[in-house]
C-alpha cells in the first residue's frame, strides 16, 4: 500500500514546468483509457498509457523513468490520435527517454536506447542512416551478436543492404547539430 | 508538374526498389521529381525519441534546402514524412527560436499515396494501365506514421483511410476489407524487441489472410521489411504474404512486366504478381479490341 502512496512533496516541479514548455497538458486527462486501450504494445508495459499520463500530472518523474513503459513505446501516435483532450502523449514519451539519458538512468530496457544511439550514431557521422554500419554497431554494444544472423545474411545477399555509406556534404552542418545546437540555452 | 523529391535513406538501402519503382511511374505519369540537393537523414524516430533538438534540426535542414526550388515536396517514406511535418509546424510557429530569420514557404509536403490519390492522377494511371491486376486480393497497409497524429500529419481520414484502396482499384485489383489497417508493426522496435515485432506483424498478417489477400500493399518502407521479415516465426514457410510497395504494382499495371531482378528482393515470394501479370493475358484498355479479334477467328 505504501508503495503505491503519492506525495505532492515528491512532485518533480521543473519536470512539470518543462512539459508545460512542450505544451503537453497533462493536467487535462480525465482518465477515459482510449490511450491505453489502443495501444499495441501495452500488454508489454509495466505502467499502462493511461498510468504514465497520471503519474506525469503529479509529477512522479522517478517512477516514469525507471519503467519499461517509456523503452517499450513504438511512438505509432495512436494514443495522442485517440485522445479526446488532445493530450501529446507520445510526445511525453518522448521527453521522458530524453530525460532518463540526459540523467544516465539505467534503463529498463537497455536494448532499445542502443539502438537508437547505433542509428543516430551512423547519421551524424554521414548525415544519413548507414545500415550495415549501424546493424553492427548496435550488435556489438548490444552483445547481441547472432540474433537476426540469417534474416541479415538474406538482406545482405538480396543487394538490400549496400556496402559503403553514401555521405553527404554538409557534414559539418550535422555536427553542429550533433554537438547539441540550441542546448546551450539550457533547453 | 515539378515535385522536389526527399527519397530519405531506406530508399538508398533496404527499400532502393521501392525509389526504383516511384522514378518509373513518375516518368510515365509525367512527373518531373527533383531531389533536394545534399539531403540529410530524417532522425526518424530514434531521433525524436531520445533527443528533441536533434529531431527538429535534421529534418528542417531539409525543408530549408527545399525553399529556394518552392515546389511541393513529395515523401515516399511514411516516417520521414512525418518528421518533414513535426518539422515544418515548429518552424512555421517560431522559426528565430530555431536560428532561422524567416519560414513561410508556400510548398506542401505530401506523402505518395495521397499525391497518387488525387483525381487527374488517378485518372491518368487508370488510363495508362496495360494490365489489369483483377484476380489480386490485396490488403492496403498504412501503419502508423502517414497518418498519425493528425494535428501533426494533417491526415483526413486517419482512421479509415482509402488512398491506397483507390489506388489499388484503379489498377484492376481488389483491395479487401480488413481490420488491421492502421495497427502498428512495431517497426522502430523490431531490431531491439523482435519477439514483439513477431506478435504485432503476426497478427496484421493473420487478419489480412482471414479477409481473403493473396497479398499486402503498403507505402511505408519500414513496414514492408518488417511485415516481411517477421511473419514466420518458426521458419513455417509458403503460409507468408508478400508486402508490395504500392508503386511496385502501380509500375507492375503500368508496364505489365515484373522483373527478375525486382522479385529477388523480397524476403517473401512475390510470385502471386507475376502470375497475376501473366493472366493478365487482355490488356485492360484494349479488351473490346480483342473481343473484335475473337470475333474474326
Amino acid at each position: 500500500m505504501d508503495k503505491n502512496c503519492i506525495s505532492p512533496d515528491e512532485r518533480s516541479e521543473k519536470f512539470l514546468r518543462k512539459l508545460k514548455t512542450r505544451n503537453i497538458d497533462v493536467q487535462a486527462c480525465y482518465q477515459c483509457g482510449r490511450c491505453s486501450s489502443g495501444c499495441p504494445i501495452g500488454d508489454y508495459f509495466d505502467l499502462n498509457v493511461m498510468e504514465v499520463v497520471r503519474l506525469a500530472a503529479y509529477g512522479q518523474e522517478e517512477r516514469l523513468l525507471q519503467s519499461h513503459t517509456i523503452w517499450l513505446c513504438a511512438a505509432c501516435e495512436t494514443c495522442a490520435t485517440r485522445c479526446p483532450n488532445e493530450i501529446e502523449i507520445a510526445e511525453l514519451m518522448d521527453v521522458l527517454r530524453e530525460l532518463a539519458l540526459r540523467k544516465g538512468i539505467l534503463p529498463a530496457e537497455p536494448r532499445v536506447p542502443l539502438f537508437h544511439k547505433a542509428f543516430l550514431g551512423s547519421v551524424g557521422r554521414w548525415g544519413k542512416a548507414y545500415e550495415i554500419g549501424m546493424i553492427a554497431n548496435y550488435k556489438v554494444k548490444s552483445g547481441d551478436l547472432m540474433g537476426d544472423m540469417k534474416l541479415g545474411m538474406s538482406m545482405f545477399l538480396k543487394g538490400k543492404l549496400k556496402l559503403v555509406p553514401h555521405s553527404i556534404e554538409g557534414k559539418s552542418e550535422i555536427r553542429e547539430i550533433f554537438s547539441g545546437k540550441g542546448k546551450e540555452y539550457d533547453r | 508538374m515539378k515535385y522536389s523529391y526527399y527519397p530519405g535513406c531506406s530508399l538508398e538501402g533496404t527499400a532502393l526498389d521501392y525509389d526504383q519503382s516511384i522514378r518509373k511511374i513518375c516518368r510515365i505519369l509525367d512527373v518531373e521529381l527533383i531531389e533536394i540537393p545534399d539531403w540529410n537523414c530524417c532522425g526518424a524516430s530514434s531521433a525524436h525519441m531520445t533527443d528533441h533538438e536533434i529531431g527538429m534540426r535534421l529534418p528542417m535542414r531539409n525543408l530549408l534546402l527545399a525553399a529556394d526550388a518552392n515546389h511541393d515536396i513529395l515523401v515516399p517514406c511514411a516516417a520521414c514524412f512525418q518528421r518533414l511535418k513535426a518539422a515544418d509546424k515548429t518552424l512555421r510557429e517560431n522559426p528565430a527560436y530555431w536560428d532561422v530569420k524567416e519560414y513561410a514557404p508556400a510548398y506542401k509536403i505530401i506523402h505518395i499515396s495521397t499525391f497518387l490519390a488525387q483525381p487527374e492522377i488517378l485518372a491518368s494511371i487508370k488510363e495508362k494501365v496495360s494490365h489489369n491486376l483483377q484476380e489480386l486480393g490485396i490488403a492496403c497497409y498504412y501503419g502508423c506514421l502517414s497518418l498519425r497524429n493528425p494535428r501533426v500529419t494533417n491526415a483526413i481520414n486517419w482512421e479509415m483511410p482509402d488512398t491506397m484502396e483507390q489506388i489499388v482499384a484503379a489498377i484492376g485489383a481488389k483491395p479487401v476489407s480488413w481490420s488491421h489497417r492502421t495497427e502498428c508493426c512495431s517497426g522502430s522496435l523490431t531490431m531491439a524487441r523482435p519477439d514483439i515485432a513477431r506478435k504485432l506483424v503476426g497478427d496484421i498478417v493473420t487478419a489480412a489472410k482471414k479477409a481473403g489477400a493473396g497479398a499486402m500493399v503498403t507505402d511505408c518502407p519500414m513496414c514492408q521489411a518488417n511485415v516481411e521479415s517477421r511473419q514466420a516465426p518458426d521458419g513455417a514457410r509458403g503460409a507468408e504474404l508478400p508486402v508490395f510497395f504500392i508503386t511496385e504494382l502501380i509500375a507492375a499495371a503500368l508496364s505489365g512486366t515484373y522483373s527478375a531482378k525486382q522479385q529477388k528482393v523480397h524476403l517473401v515470394s512475390p510470385v502471386v504478381l507475376s502470375r497475376v501479370i501473366d493472366n493478365a493475358a487482355i490488356p485492360a484498355n484494349s479488351a473490346s479490341a480483342a473481343i473484335g479479334k475473337e470475333d474474326s477467328v
